[in-house]
């Protein structure tokens, strides 16, 4: 590949194996290629030749049916047939989860590099020129500075656990090199996502993790539901999409440039809070609800655990869905002078937060509960950064990759172990529903303490990580309440310091919930009696090493991952190493939002003492609700459950909002397209009126009709070849 | 490459040779058939006239292939012109050329046209060789059209391109091919009349001495026609590339002629001759009438309907049960972008209608020779009576889902770069209206995904699909074309982008100062004219 490498001669990264950043999203790909290419050459039986004569004779193509046949059925298959693994699963289970942690290693290098050099300014390599049109000049670039650093240690760290979980997870299923090959290309676009030195070379990977997302979710595409998942997540994505094109569209038309760096150094130039850059960061937000699930785009999300587990896990959890956080972390020095933007950001991430908090009450499935946990903490990371902490928001990233991805493949493995259960004894019960769960401790020690690990950390329980990242959005949020530009701006006339107040408080009820609602999950999960069934109890186990290996990987990291940023009041480490590492990226960006002056230190340790009480105070007071409350022992299986009631039924239905979306949206443009624009102006208005209604015109129909039908076309196809011959050779034979 | 083509005189012969060569097929072709008896004849005859027009059209791609490198984008006229004499006495002249533009829709045309012979190789089953014939012909029509410097040779050779394909839809065409083919034929055939009337007083008013005068290149230089008059040309001019384009509301002969047509009718029609259109506004409508066409009533009346075209087609394209008739409304929705971007009139938006021109002939292409391949096993064009069919023919479901998605204009691919050029260049002089079709992005991706889940997704719940065979090499082999091309355009466009800029920044130049000059001449008569729509 070629490198030019003008302007980055002097950088201090410059010569160094930062050089090699291009293989970061180099090695997933070639991953993508050879186990695509395995699937589909697996897959295939190439046709006759003549595909007319092989139609009529369907008993040649009987044997390739059958090795076809079981191709779409996984973990979560009906049929109980024995599943030989794939053929090449040996290759595949080495290929896909090596190139990760090759670019795990590579970018652990790259992070070694930074640490030992002080670098201020982004480390962009530009490789080729991939749309120069006049004044629009886009690179294929990559920009390498702190922030996109510790993205990409996150998704190839995490994603590397998650890559090695899949080889146990979804070995049996024939699709098996599909799988890896949809995962390693998710992983390249996710790359290309954090790497890209320019908004459309980011999208290219924003709308490349879509595309792997649709076709994750939709992996066992035969159930029409998982299909149906995987189309909704594109489309509503693509929603957000158009957010997020217009708001290029802004920022190339006013600012002539794209790239981060350009952006940067023009924005000072934008008017502080002026409609064109509110517009700009609203557009750009459009396009981080669609991605990052939140109101009112959060509906796919839900929809999305339709895909394997460990997607769930990866994609819909730990890095895709928080591309929107990163989006506005990256586009600081835009957000921060659009307080009224900002205040929107913060103000939707907190409602959703707490919206999503109190659906994941009443769920049973156990990946829904999670789903809207999900949506629910990403509400957290958009208070963080709409708040302009842009690295509380992006810490709560970390952390939340950490013990939620955690969470996700501890309920794979619990999945996996009641459907093995299942599976032995031919029963078709739910596999995901906790009512058919229970009393799990017994049998699977190691995820039940895993999954404790990531309870406390995602509840809020010190020290464990959440507590740290989600306590600084919290106090985050109260200080800016109190003293930011955000509180002095206003929106639609209410004053963005009552704003931020509610935020804060939205946030401590939403925390409240969060450890009900996990704390719920643990008990119907593990404790209490067991419900799967007399007959499957004794297949309950643990799953293999493979799965559990990287469990306890990722309860180390949800136990640990708050001394990443340690608060001033809580002196068991070194403070604050995320803000100064992030410092460089976004340092300008929150001190303009805090109103901090350059030099000026931080101050308020008093009250911020007081706010990690309550927090810690609120999630206690949730979990101990919960204990309390529920009653494991009255559940009975799914089978024989009653419909919930009341506000219940409510929450159990998601408060309707599908439904809702379907008979307001969907439903009429469907019949608008169909009645009024197909049936009614197309074919009724201009075909049937203006097109066919001249009489004149059918007997001219008819005349020429007949013309044609004499069937001597081999006669006119000769006046017209010498027709045109006579006119070259009138010229060339001259 | 270049000192190559120079050493055999490359430039100077290759328009008229790649004029020359398909006839010379189609004589072959036809005096082959007509020795073997048209009807009777045997199959082997007919694989012969197969791999006739394959060799015939492998080497026209391959005598266009040089333009490539032997086109220089820097240098400024025509490239590889040729000037005859023809007909002295009514002032038309012989005269071929292209610019950067002409050049990328020649070779687009090249690189199809050998891929639907392979395409027809066994659906084709009556009067083979005349239907090869045919397809001969088209081809040197098409690429006269896109060659031609003369007016009256461009209309000569507009005229020529229709008449094969209105045989090809009413011989070899589905059920309803006779309604589809006449009013494919009259659809387009009352405009072109329209049309040859503007040239004529074109021509005329241009001429002296009583020889007119139909150069491009001298009606372009020397705008001297009145302002009314300008509108009246334009309108003619507009009325015929718009139904070929073709543009809201004239486009209700698409639908029928797609569905109908055998499947290289269809891969050429929306491949290539939905181009001319555009490319007759962008060579000829905008250069020779800046005035009329940048009078603010008609470029935003032309504006709106591109993007009422963009939207409209998207969600007709969603209720359609008919595969065909969806990708045939999809068509409408793209070429809307193009029209929105040849009116707004700046290097982006040009660039990048220019580029949604080839990715179009690209992705629709290869849409409707895997709906022809799927349809040769099934003889069924509905979305319903698929499903799940993936699990049957994954070789297949991959190429349609790859397809599927550079049609939607997914990054990476080649559809991304030409939405994205047109909506970012439309967006400077139209926001509101570049927004509104940005959100064709979110319909494309509703009425494609639906139909792809609905064919190769859920359930495999007819019994008679669990049979289908999978693709096989000859499919196979045409398609892999397809893809490097979609992956290709849509990761490194550099190379056209750079070889059409020129052309395009000349376009916009020309039309720009055009406009400027006829408005200082009169700008209250047109305005007269159009008077009753507000500004």
């Amino acid at each position: 590949m070629m490198l030019l490498q003008l302007a980055a001669q002097t950088h201090p990264l410059a010569g160094s194996v930062a050089e090699w950043v291009w293989l970061l999203p180099v090695l997933p790909f070639i991953g993508f290629l050879v186990n695509g290419g395995i699937s589909l050459i697996s897959a295939a039986h190439v046709g006759p030749s003549d595909p007319d004569m092989g139609h009529a004779d369907d008993h040649t193509h009987g044997e390739a049916q059958d090795i076809s046949a079981g191709e779409d059925h996984g973990a979560h298959g009906d049929d109980h047939h024995a599943v030989k693994p794939h053929r090449y699963a040996g290759i595949v289970s080495i290929v896909g989860p090596l190139v990760l942690a090759a670019s795990f290693v590579l970018a652990f290098a790259i992070f070694s590099q930074m640490r030992a050099v002080t670098m201020n300014v982004p480390f962009i390599q530009t490789y080729f020129s991939w749309m120069p049109v006049g004044s629009l000049q886009i690179n294929a670039a990559i920009q390498l500075d702190q922030l996109s650093m510790l993205m990409v240690l996150v998704i190839t760290g995490v994603g590397t656990l998650i890559h090695v979980f899949s080889v146990g997870y979804m070995r049996e299923d024939p699709g098996y090199p599909r799988y890896f090959a949809y995962l390693n290309l998710f992983v390249f676009f996710m790359l290309v996502l954090v790497l890209g030195a320019n908004y459309p070379v980011l999208f290219v990977g924003w709308e490349g993790v879509g595309l792997c997302s649709y076709l994750l979710i939709g992996f066992w595409f035969s159930e029409k539901a998982n299909a149906d998942a995987g189309k909704k997540a594109f489309i509503v994505n693509r929603i957000g999409d158009f957010g997020f094109l217009v708001a290029m569209f802004l920022l190339f038309s006013h600012l002539g440039v794209l790239d981060f760096a350009g952006v940067k150094a023009a924005a000072p130039g934008l008017v502080f809070g002026g409609s064109l850059v509110t517009a700009i960061c609203l557009f750009m937000f459009l396009g981080c609800a669609g991605k990052s699930a939140q109101i009112p785009l959060y509906i796919w999300l839900p929809d999305a655990m339709a895909g394997p587990t460990p997607v769930s896990a990866l994609i819909h959890a730990a890095t895709m869905v928080t591309a929107g956080v990163y989006l506005v972390a990256r586009s600081s020095f835009l957000f921060s002078i659009a307080p009224v933007a900002s205040l929107v950001v913060a103000l939707i991430g907190g409602i959703t937060a707490l919206f999503a908090a109190t659906i994941g009450l009443k769920q049973w499935d156990i990946k829904k509960v999670l789903a809207y946990s999900t949506v629910s903490q990403l509400g957290y990371m958009f208070v963080g950064v709409g708040v302009g902490a842009y690295t509380a928001g992006v810490f709560h990233l970390v952390t939340h990759a950490f013990f939620k991805a955690l969470l996700f493949l501890g309920s794979g493995s619990v999945i996996y172990a009641i459907h093995a259960a299942y599976h032995h004894t031919g029963n078709h019960e739910d596999a995901q529903d906790m009512r058919n769960m229970g009393g799990l401790r017994k049998y699977m020690p190691v995820t039940w303490a895993l999954m404790w690990a990531a309870t406390l950390a995602i509840a809020g329980i010190p020290p464990f990580s959440g507590f740290f990242s989600k306590d600084s959005i919290l106090g985050a949020t109260f200080e800016r309440a109190g003293h930011s530009t955000l509180a002095d701006s206003s929106l639609f006339g209410i004053p963005g310091s009552t704003l931020l107040y509610l935020v804060y408080v939205f946030g401590v009820a939403a925390a409240f919930l969060t450890a009900v609602y996990m704390t719920r999950m643990m008990i119907y999960t593990f404790h209490g009696p067991n419900r799967t069934g007399e007959k499957e109890q004794p297949h309950l186990r643990e799953a293999p090493w493979v799965m559990t290996g990287p469990l306890v990987v990722l309860g180390i990291l949800s136990v640990v991952g708050g001394w990443l940023n340690l608060p001033e009041v809580v002196r068991i480490g070194r403070i604050g190493i995320l803000d100064g590492w992030l410092d460089p990226v976004v340092g300008d960006a929150t001190k303009r939002v805090a109103e901090v002056a350059a030099g000026e230190a931080h101050q308020a340790a008093s009250g911020e003492l007081m706010l990690i009480v309550i927090a810690v105070a609120v999630a206690i007071a949730g979990m101990a609700v919960a204990f309390v409350r529920l009653k494991p022992q009255t559940l009975v299986p799914a089978s024989q459950s009653p419909e919930e009631e009341g506000f219940e039924r409510v929450l159990a239905h998601k408060y309707y909002v599908d439904e809702a979306y379907d008979a307001v949206v969907i439903n009429p443009t469907y019949q608008i397209s169909k009645r009024v624009l197909w049936r009614g102006i197309d074919a009724g208005l201009i075909d049937g009126l203006l097109v066919n209604g001249s009489s004149a015109l059918m007997r001219g129909f008819g005349w020429v009709g007949s013309r044609i039908q004499s069937g001597a076309v081999g006669t006119y196809a000769w006046v017209l070849v010498v027709g045109v011959l006579a006119v070259l050779g009138a010229v060339t034979l001259r | 490459m270049e000192a190559i083509l120079q050493s055999i005189g490359y430039d100077a012969w290759v328009l008229p040779a790649l004029l020359i060569i398909p006839l010379i097929g189609a004589v072959v072709l036809l005096g082959l058939g007509q020795a073997g008896g048209n009807d009777a004849a045997s199959s082997s005859s007919n694989g012969n006239a197969r791999v006739i027009a394959f060799a015939v059209l492998l080497l026209e791609f391959i005598v266009s292939a040089g333009l490539w490198w032997s086109f220089r984008p820097a240098a400024s006229g025509w490239h590889a012109a040729v000037d005859y004499q023809w007909i002295p006495m009514w002032g038309i002249r012989f005269t071929l050329g292209i610019d950067g533009i002409s050049l990328m829709m020649i070779l687009l045309t090249t690189f199809i046209m050998p891929l639907t012979v392979l395409g027809s190789w066994t659906s084709i089953k009556k009067k083979v060789h005349t239907y090869f014939a045919l397809m001969m012909v088209l081809t040197s029509g098409m690429l006269g059209v896109f060659m031609a410097r003369d007016l009256f040779l461009f209309y000569v050779m507009w005229e020529v391109m229709l008449v094969p394909m209105y045989f090809i839809i009413g011989i070899w065409g589905g059920e309803r091919r006779l309604y589809a083919s006449i009013k494919f034929f009259i659809y387009t055939m009352l405009p072109s009349l329209l049309m040859l009337v503007a040239i004529l007083y074109l021509g005329v008013h241009a001429g002296s001495r009583g020889v007119p005068n139909f150069s491009y290149d001298y009606l372009v230089a020397h705008p001297t026609l009145a302002p009314t008059a300008a509108l009246w040309l334009f309108g003619a001019f507009f009325a015929a590339f718009a139904v070929k384009v073709p543009m809201f509301p004239f486009h209700t002969w698409l639908p029928d002629a797609h569905v109908e047509a055998p499947t290289a009718g269809s891969v050429i029609l929306a491949g290539i001759m939905l181009k001319m259109g555009t490319f007759g506004f962008l060579r000829f409508a905008l250069p020779l009438f800046p005035g009329a066409s940048m009078n603010p009533t008609v470029r935003a009346t032309i504006v709106t309907l591109a993007v009422i075209g963009i939207i409209y087609g998207a969600l007709v394209a969603m209720v359609q049960p008919d595969f065909k008739k969806l990708v045939a409304y999809s068509s409408v929705s793209h070429l809307g972008f193009v029209m929105l971007g040849i009116f707004a009139l700046n290097l982006q938006s040009v660039q990048g209608a220019l580029m949604i021109m080839i990715n179009h002939g690209i992705s629709t292409g290869a849409l409707f020779l895997l709906i022809g391949m799927i349809y040769e096993r099934k003889h069924s064009r509905l979305i319903e009576s698929y499903g799940g069919i993936a699990r049957v023919v994954p070789v297949f479901a991959a190429l349609l889902t790859l397809v599927s998605l550079s049609s939607i204009g997914l990054p990476g691919t080649n559809g991304f770069i030409g939405e994205f050029l047109v909506l970012i260049g439309a967006f400077k002089p139209y926001p509101v209206f570049a927004t509104i079709a940005a959100t064709g992005v979110i319909f494309a991706a509703a009425y494609l995904l639906w139909a792809i889940q609905r064919i190769l997704f859920n359930s495999l719940d007819k019994k008679e699909n669990e049979h289908i065979p999978d693709l096989n090499w000859r499919e196979i082999g045409l398609m892999v074309p397809f893809v490097i091309v979609i992956i290709w355009l849509g990761v490194y466009p550099a190379p056209v982008l750079r070889r059409m800029e020129p052309a395009a920044q000349k376009l916009v130049t020309t039309v720009e100062q055009g406009a400027k000059m006829a408005g200082s001449r009169s700008a209250p008569a047109v305005t007269a004219l159009v008077a009753g729509v507000p500004r």
